[in-house]
């Protein structure tokens, strides 16, 4: 079989329960719709929306019912599904799902078909919806690939989708914010692809044959403390950029600023993650003495960019940019949780990555809906929209809290496992951080103060109210926010596991 | 070797082996005696039989190819050829490139009200010049594949009579070219000094003989260093890339194509088998200089790439880059303490297959977008709006875009892991990092195309869009929608199953040595 002898996987249990690929499914869906979509385009442009909607709608209900059928409580991958791809260069399209990446697939599985449902497109319409898929099918791909060659393609074709979107579909500066969105990512992941294929040449002396598979890799070889220093900064550039941590960040504000809402409600709840994931599976997971002797940088790194990303976010006068700016601030808290590599605080990382991804998505759909509706994005534009848009104040509101950590709001549950985490392993860069959590309550809730709160004037008075269409839409978001703030043990009794098999790995190998 | 010198005989020849170079031959020969002595012929068919012959070379070549599958590779004419996968795969790269060249060639003269049998002659007789140069196991012999090679290039360079950018090109290719073959034959004549021979195979063994005995090297690194200075011409590597943008823009855009693909295989095979069959031994003073080399070139070539308005202009840098990449295969394969230096060989042959078809499908597009004869020249403002126009034609030039840049899914992103891969299992972190940067730089190059085919800002109002579409239609011809289909099916196939070309690699390390 496949995985090495001191690997903790345990695939035969899933394999029997049936034979049908659906982690293959997850991602080939998409894709198949992005063609058919781009096909049908000229042809046939009733079908377009609906032919979207269906592959997404499929692939979301799929990625439910993965979640159904995940068996709680054991670590290891399941559903694990391998195939040989490029035999003279040991690459395989080898899937697989655990309980660090399940909540990620469910999250991109439920946040497109919401997106494509939920938002109009003024031009364009096929295009648009067949780089959403592919889109789609690429971040499935990242989150499910157990193979570092698949991982990296999965990783970079995701470039090619959401530089059109945000080209094609974006504001005023959009040109120059996807090409600053591409070549940033690229140059991260260039440095990357050297350090995959160093880690395969490196690990063949192990191993004795050449294999990108990361279970192998992970398990059975032993790089030398130097090599292994290296390998984790290449790699950690690549997800440094994508996260992004705090130098790295400046392609963040413009790219979410000037995508379309769609774009940025993607970009902000599953693009990011990709970097924070590719951190602890691949950063921490293979290289697990290299990144303890990183922490002192990610740590500062991380809590250099919640202090910033809030106090950059209160300056800002553009709504959109602002939700941004919290978007820096969030992720800091999630790579400190990651390095902090207790279980209490991975866990939190893990939840974080899913909690900011519904929470920071709802807002942007707010902004969007503000957008629609006023044409401008300016806070001291905006004014006294809670007296004539009440219901829509009180999603907003709700949102808002989560996006804080309000506790029983599900921000709340993953910002306090981080910190509770990490207080034992970076006990002062802990204390900073902690003020950010202050600090968002600030950012937020002054904008709100602004943007809601006062007499509306003139152009503001005609505020149009939430529609059923967008307050169904929300509604969605709202419930899981309250679920999972409410009643978190579910998620987390699928996410311990694997962490704690994670922790024990590195403990392993750092001892 | 011949030990009875006072009666001279002639090599025994393996007819069926230089089966190919006899079919281009007899295509270029017929093309220019039958076409020039009967009157003109219907339009096209000076292209299609260009194609035929193309495609019977290419069919001789396969069979070879099973030939050296099956028996292994061998010296051909008394050891001034070499049959071997690596010189098989390269001549199958250069006669499709000619396959595909002639298609969009004919359209190309159509559009220009003229169809002539020159051209296609001219295509065929390079091609045979290539094909020598690929397979040459005696610097001599390869000397005569280049200057067949190249003066058919000079003389299509400039073979759009009617403008002066073309002659322009071909004069300045020929004098620049003919200084590259001198400084060729000077390092030839300074190596044969050195070693007393001039097949490659036979230099190996004198200078593996001078490992015990040794000897003043002087003579043999200058003519080393000449061979690879003449080498950098036509393959145009930094510093000796001057010409480049200047014969890409000026030559008439097929032409272009052919020079982009075709040229730069030939010389690149060449230069490899040269560097790898004849001086081994002395890889550790070659190779730093070509470590220089390619860096400087995939600098150079990236860098300057952005600043250029001229889609040809671009597309000449960014091709001087590519090469830059091809060379980090050739520093990789001068590694020869590891075991692994073979996967530099692999990397360059995956590299210019691929690159030929992703080269020639882009100027085929640039061919139809752009003309040549326009008053604006052939500046980036042709492609603007071009995903209105002509949807197809955009997403086609998109994915060939996105493939050179190296976007997974593509032949350019196995082309690029291919060489990466052969510069890290031998350790030159450092050129693979540079590598890999540069590639980034370039990237930015093909989005400034693609900007402007998809988000260009021209055509926002709807009466703009209407003008734009009645009066700039881009037709799209028959034979260059089959050129360029083919390259997209081929970037598209390899990038999704690379296997397919890499299972032809195997055997690709053995190179004819007797």
């Amino acid at each position: 079989m496949v995985f090495g002898a001191g690997s903790n996987v345990v695939i035969a249990a899933s394999a029997e329960v049936l034979n049908f690929p659906i982690l293959t499914a997850l991602v080939i869906l998409p894709l198949i719709g992005s063609l058919v979509v781009a096909l049908l385009g000229h042809s046939r442009p009733e079908w377009v929306k609906l032919s979207a909607l269906i592959s997404s709608v499929t692939t979301g209900a799929l990625s439910l019912w993965l979640l159904g059928a995940f068996r709680a409580g054991e670590a290891g991958f399941q559903f694990v599904s391998q195939h040989t791809w490029i035999s003279q260069w040991g690459i395989s399209w080898h899937l697989g799902v655990d309980g660090i990446s399940l909540f990620l697939v469910v999250l991109t599985g439920i946040l497109f078909p919401l997106v494509i449902v939920g938002i109009d497109v003024h031009n364009n319409q096929t295009s648009y919806f067949a780089w959403m898929l592919l889109l789609q099918a690429g971040v499935m791909g990242s989150f499910l690939s157990l193979d570092l060659f698949l991982f990296f393609v999965m990783f970079e074709i995701v470039l090619v989708p959401m530089y059109f979107l945000i080209g094609g579909w974006g504001y005023e500066q959009r040109v120059y914010a996807a090409t600053k969105f591409f070549l940033y990512t690229m140059a991260g992941s260039a440095f990357m692809l050297v350090g995959i294929i160093a880690t395969v040449a490196l690990a063949r002396r192990d191993l004795g044959i050449v294999t990108f598979d990361l279970i192998k890799i992970a398990e059975g070889a032993k790089f030398s403390t130097n090599t292994a220093r290296w390998l984790f900064v290449s790699f950690g550039i690549a997800f440094a950029v994508k996260v992004p941590l705090f130098p790295f960040h400046t392609w963040l504000p413009d790219a979410h600023t000037q995508a379309p809402t769609g774009g940025s409600v993607i970009l902000a709840g599953v693009l990011l993650k990709m970097g924070t994931y590719g951190f602890l599976r691949f950063g921490v997971y293979l290289f697990p003495q290299a990144a303890m002797w990183a922490r002192p940088v990610l740590f500062t790194l991380a809590v250099i960019g919640v202090i910033y990303g809030a106090i950059a976010a209160t300056m800002q006068r553009d709504l959109k940019r602002l939700v941004a700016y919290s978007s820096i601030a969030h992720l800091g808290f999630i790579v400190l949780g990651i390095f902090a590599v207790s279980s209490q605080a991975v866990t939190g990382a893990v939840i974080q990555m899913v909690n900011h991804g519904i929470s920071t998505g709802a807002l942007f759909l707010l902004v969007g809906m503000i957008y629609e509706r006023r044409h401008t994005r300016q806070i001291d534009e905006l004014r006294g929209i809670q007296h004539v848009a009440p219901i829509f104040a009180g999603v907003f509101t709700v949102v808002m809290l989560s996006s804080i950590g309000l506790p029983g709001l599900n921000g709340f549950v993953g910002e306090f496992l981080i910190l509770l985490g990490s207080f034992g392993p970076a006990r002062w860069w802990t204390v900073v951080a902690t003020i950010g959590v202050v600090l968002s309550a600030l950012y937020l809730l002054w904008a709100y103060q602004r943007v809601f709160h006062g007499e509306p004037d003139e152009a503001n008075s005609s505020f149009k109210e939430m529609t059923p269409r967008e307050g169904l839409l929300m509604s969605v978001f709202v419930a899981i926010i309250v679920f999972s703030g409410v009643y978190p043990k579910p998620i987390l009794d699928r996410i311990e596991p694997s962490v704690a098999a994670l922790i024990k790995h590195v403990e392993g190998q750092t001892k | 070797m011949n030990s009875d010198l006072t009666t001279f005989a002639g090599p025994a020849i393996d007819w069926f082996a230089v089966s190919p170079l006899i079919a281009l031959l007899a295509g270029a020969l017929l093309l220019l005696l039958v076409g020039s002595l009967t009157p003109q012929w219907p339009r096209g068919w000076y292209g299609i039989a260009s194609v035929i012959t193309a495609s019977v070379a290419i069919v001789f070549l396969i069979l070879l190819w099973r030939d050296v599958t099956n028996s292994g590779p061998k010296l051909l004419v008394g050891g001034a050829l070499a049959l071997d996968h690596f010189a098989l795969l390269a001549s199958i790269a250069i006669c499709s490139s000619v396959l595909l060249v002639s298609l969009v060639t004919s359209d190309y003269l159509a559009r220009e009200n003229s169809d002539l049998p020159e051209i296609y002659s001219l295509y065929l007789t390079t091609a045979i010049g290539g094909l020598v140069m690929v397979a040459a196991n005696d610097l001599v012999v390869l000397f005569l594949g280049l200057e067949t090679l190249s003066l058919s290039l000079y003389l299509l360079a400039a073979s759009n009579r009617k403008r002066t950018e073309s002659q322009e090109a071909g004069l300045k290719y020929f004098i620049l070219g003919g200084f590259a073959s001198a400084f060729f034959l000077y390092g030839v004549a300074l190596t044969y000094g050195a070693t007393g021979s001039t097949r490659l195979v036979d230099i190996n063994v004198v200078l593996n003989a001078y490992i015990s005995v040794p000897r003043n090297d002087t003579l043999l690194l200058v003519g080393i260093g000449l061979m690879l200075v003449g080498f950098a011409f036509k393959v145009s590597l930094v510093p000796f890339h001057a010409w480049t943008p200047d014969v890409y823009q000026g030559a008439p855009t097929p032409v272009t194509a052919f020079i982009a693909s075709s040229g730069k295989i030939a010389a690149l095979v060449a230069l490899v088998r040269v560097f790898i069959t004849a001086f081994p031994s002395r890889a550790d003073d070659w190779g730093p200089v070509v470590f220089v080399l390619s860096a400087l070139t995939l600098v150079v070539g990236s860098v300057v790439a952005i600043v250029q308005v001229d889609v040809k202009r671009m597309l000449a840098y960014s091709s001087v880059s590519h090469a830059g990449f091809i060379l980090v295969g050739l520093e990789a394969a001068s590694h020869r303490s590891s075991a692994d230096a073979g996967d530099g060989l692999i990397a360059i042959a995956v590299y210019v297959v691929l690159y030929a078809a992703l080269v020639v499908g882009t100027f085929s597009i640039v061919t139809l977008v752009v003309r040549d004869s326009s008053d604006d020249g052939t500046t980036l403002d042709a492609f603007k709006g071009l995903a209105k126009r002509r949807p197809q034609l955009a997403l086609a030039m998109t994915v060939l875009l996105l493939a050179q840049a190296g976007v997974p899914m593509t032949s350019g992103f196995v082309a690029k892991f291919a060489v990466i891969q052969a510069a890290v299992a031998v350790g030159s972190y450092k050129l693979a990092v540079i590598a890999m940067i540069c590639a980034v730089i370039a990237a930015f190059v093909y989005l400034r195309i693609m900007v402007s085919m998809w988000i260009s800002d021209t055509t926002t109002s709807d009466s703009t869009i209407s003008d734009a579409t009645t009066s700039e239609t881009v037709e799209v011809p028959v034979f260059t929608g089959a050129a360029i289909t083919i390259a997209v099916a081929i970037t598209l196939v390899i990038g999704f199953f690379p296997s397919l070309l890499l299972d032809l690699t195997t055997n690709l390390t053995q190179l004819a040595s007797k």
